[in-house]
């Protein structure tokens, strides 16, 4: 038997009033840990750079816009630039890969982007990663009507290699825009945990060719036909996706698209684009952690009220035990140590919601965005707020335990009839 | 000599503000291993005066020195120290914690002491006859039992003054005169002295020495029903 021992005690006696409290201060660390890893996580996952490209070329607007488009597979596409255009910069020696890049079709609500095979023999989504397929899967041909769907499309659509599907016009589904295309699936790709797993690959030849597509390349309308190549002058591309030599070629890039330019937006840094996004709804976030904070209060009240709430019932036994040789320290330590093992049993438990809800979010966020959340990402938050929570358990005991130190003895070893 | 108590007073303040004095006691003293037993009526003091040699009250003026420690002059946490080591306390009313066994409530004793020994809280019950009731709690045990439960407390610590304050206030005559027995039997086995107070003249008949609070206690003759504070005095 020691002081734990009587903290255990307590804590059975009032079974009910500390199951609340843990649980209160279980739902307070889980949603506080919850709210700092999200936002950490998917602030790292939009601004992290790790999409693989610098810069985006796009029609003039936007640099938000298309980035959230080209890269993050969001938003409407701002608009077309010319071929040429795109074959321009990919011949600039600032520029060591040029990516084109064409949207405007989707298959059940995923988008369909256009590109070259370049984008599964160059392109590297993170430092030495490419994209990889899954066995039996190969790169499309660029003249073919062939598909290489992302691992989340094929997942959640049940696509595999052989599938076959047709194509729907716009970046929303509409059962009535189907094109008469149909196109077959060659490849699944491993998964990325990024946007492209959301995507559907087809040549770009493909988006031109689409039954139904116009072409507006020259600024007349260009109608391709099955059986005539089409002329560079009539192609457009939704975005060029670059990635350049060094930071001086962006600079320099930027000021010449963006500012003595009048047809194109280069978006770059993508990482800096990205960061002013979440500037800008940085008040969300601001809010959502006032509230946890708020919790985290509500929960430290919570302690103080269950504990203090017992102090008249129990002022016997403090006397008691006083009466039995107990300092007051002795008391004052038992009930600080009460609600600091309410506080750290509430933590514990408070993992398992963090479990709970960054599981939830992930879900959310992987079919919104396709990035994963990872819920055991090391984040300061996962051991900051415990151990800021069972300080402020402990001091929520102080109250009660102030009131347990000044219990009079004599007065209150008194019959109890 | 155990105890030994010089020009002790302790008053206490009334609603009204007046202080009343409520133990003023020349002279009394205790030898080791010595029993002796204290009458006085109801509100004479005899709970105040045991709480001032326990510490648990500390005197207005005066001396107590308990096993040669002055502890009027003491801190309460030291008062606190001397009190676990070298007192035993039973109870009028027993006092033993509702949501703990008979053996806890008797190793619950021994926290603040030297430290918890098990097997000396089984023993203590054992001797009390309560071997077959350690895993009970006070509300499934019988009023005597409450009261073995509370004797083998106050010697859990092997104390060398063990304080009964109407031990025997609870019971019936035929179980009175049995308790009584053996609270003395256990503390002359654990070599403690005994300070009972108790209102009840067959009690005292029992001890070689006995003594009468109204004559040891100035106070008390002078307020013939002074009004209670902080419970029986």
């Amino acid at each position: 038997m020691n002081l734990m021992s009587l903290v255990r005690r307590s804590l059975r006696q009032h079974a009910l009033s500390s199951f609340v409290t843990i649980v209160s201060v279980g739902l307070a660390a889980g949603l506080t840990m919850s709210v700092f890893a999200i936002n950490a996580q998917t602030y790292d996952a939009f601004t992290g750079g790790k999409v693989g490209f610098d810069a985006v070329l796009g029609a003039r607007g936007s640099q938000l816009q298309l980035v959230l488009n080209t890269v993050f597979h969001l938003e409407t596409s701002p608009g077309n630039i010319p071929w040429t255009l795109y074959e321009e910069v990919a011949d600039d020696s600032r520029v060591t890969l040029a990516i084109p890049y064409a949207v405007g079709d989707n298959y059940q609500g995923y988008r369909i982007v256009g590109t070259t095979t370049q984008m599964f023999t160059d392109f590297t989504y993170r430092e030495g990663e490419g994209f990889v397929l899954k066995p039996r899967g190969r790169i499309f041909d660029e003249t073919k009507k062939e598909a290489i769907v992302g691992y989340y499309v094929a997942e959640k659509l049940g696509l595999s290699v052989g599938s076959t599907f047709s194509p729907y016009h716009g970046l929303q589904f509409d059962e009535k825009q189907r094109h008469r295309d149909e196109y077959t699936v060659v490849a699944v790709m491993e998964p990325t945990n990024g946007p492209s797993d959301r995507v559907l690959w087809i040549p770009i030849e493909g988006i031109y060719r689409m039954s139904g597509h116009i072409l507006r390349g020259t600024g007349a309308v260009y109608r391709p036909t099955d059986d005539a190549p089409v002329p560079e002058e009539h192609r457009e591309v939704s975005a060029v996706m670059l990635k350049l030599r060094n930071p001086q070629a962006g600079f320099l890039l930027s000021n010449t698209i963006n500012n003595q330019g009048k047809v194109a937006t280069l978006a770059w840094p993508i990482g800096r684009v990205m960061a002013e996004l979440f500037e800008r709804i940085g008040w969300v976030s601001r809010i959502l952690t006032m509230v946890a904070y708020l919790i985290v209060v509500v929960a430290a009240g919570s302690i103080l009220a269950s504990i203090y709430n017992t102090m008249n019932e129990r002022r016997r036994e403090f006397a008691i035990l006083r009466a039995l040789g107990a300092r007051r320290g002795t008391v004052f330590s038992a009930i600080v140590m009460e609600s600091t093992t309410i506080t750290a049993l509430g933590v514990l438990l408070g993992y398992l919601v963090y479990g709970g809800i960054l599981s939830a979010a992930m879900v959310i966020v992987r079919a919104q965005t396709g990035v994963v959340l990872d819920a055991f990402k090391c984040d300061p938050s996962l051991w900051m707020t415990p151990v800021g929570m069972i300080i402020l358990g402990a001091l929520a005991g102080l109250v009660p335990a102030f009131k347990a130190y000044r219990t009079d003895v004599a007065s209150n070893l008194t019959p109890l009839s | 000599m155990l105890l030994d108590v010089t020009d002790l007073k302790k008053s206490f303040s009334a609603p009204d503000g007046e202080r009343t004095l409520i133990v003023d006691v020349p002279r009394f003293s205790l030898e080791a291993g010595e029993q002796v037993a204290v009458r006085g009526a109801s509100g004479s003091g005899k709970t105040t005066f045991l709480n001032l040699i326990a510490g648990i009250l500390q005197a207005d003026s005066g001396t107590i020195v308990l096993d040669g420690n002055t502890i009027t002059t003491m801190s309460e946490s030291g008062r606190d120290r001397v009190r676990s080591k070298t007192v035993g306390y039973v109870f009028q009313n027993f006092n033993l914690l509702q949501g703990y066994t008979s053996l806890e409530n008797v190793m619950l004793g021994m926290l603040f002491g030297p430290g918890v020994d098990a097997k000396h809280a089984r023993a203590l019950l054992e001797r009390v006859g309560l071997s077959h009731r350690m895993g009970y709690r006070p509300g499934q045990l019988s009023i005597g039992q409450q009261q073995r439960v509370a004797v083998a407390r106050a010697l859990a610590n092997r104390p060398k003054l063990v304080l009964a304050d109407e031990p025997t206030g609870n019971l019936d005559q035929r179980h009175a005169g049995e308790a009584l027995a053996l609270i003395r039997e256990v503390c002359k086995e654990n070599s403690a002295a005994l300070l009972l107070v108790s209102h009840d003249p067959a009690i005292l008949s029992a001890f070689d020495r006995s003594e009468d609070l109204g004559d040891l206690n100035r106070a008390a003759a002078a307020h013939a029903a002074p009004s209670a504070v902080g419970g029986t005095r």
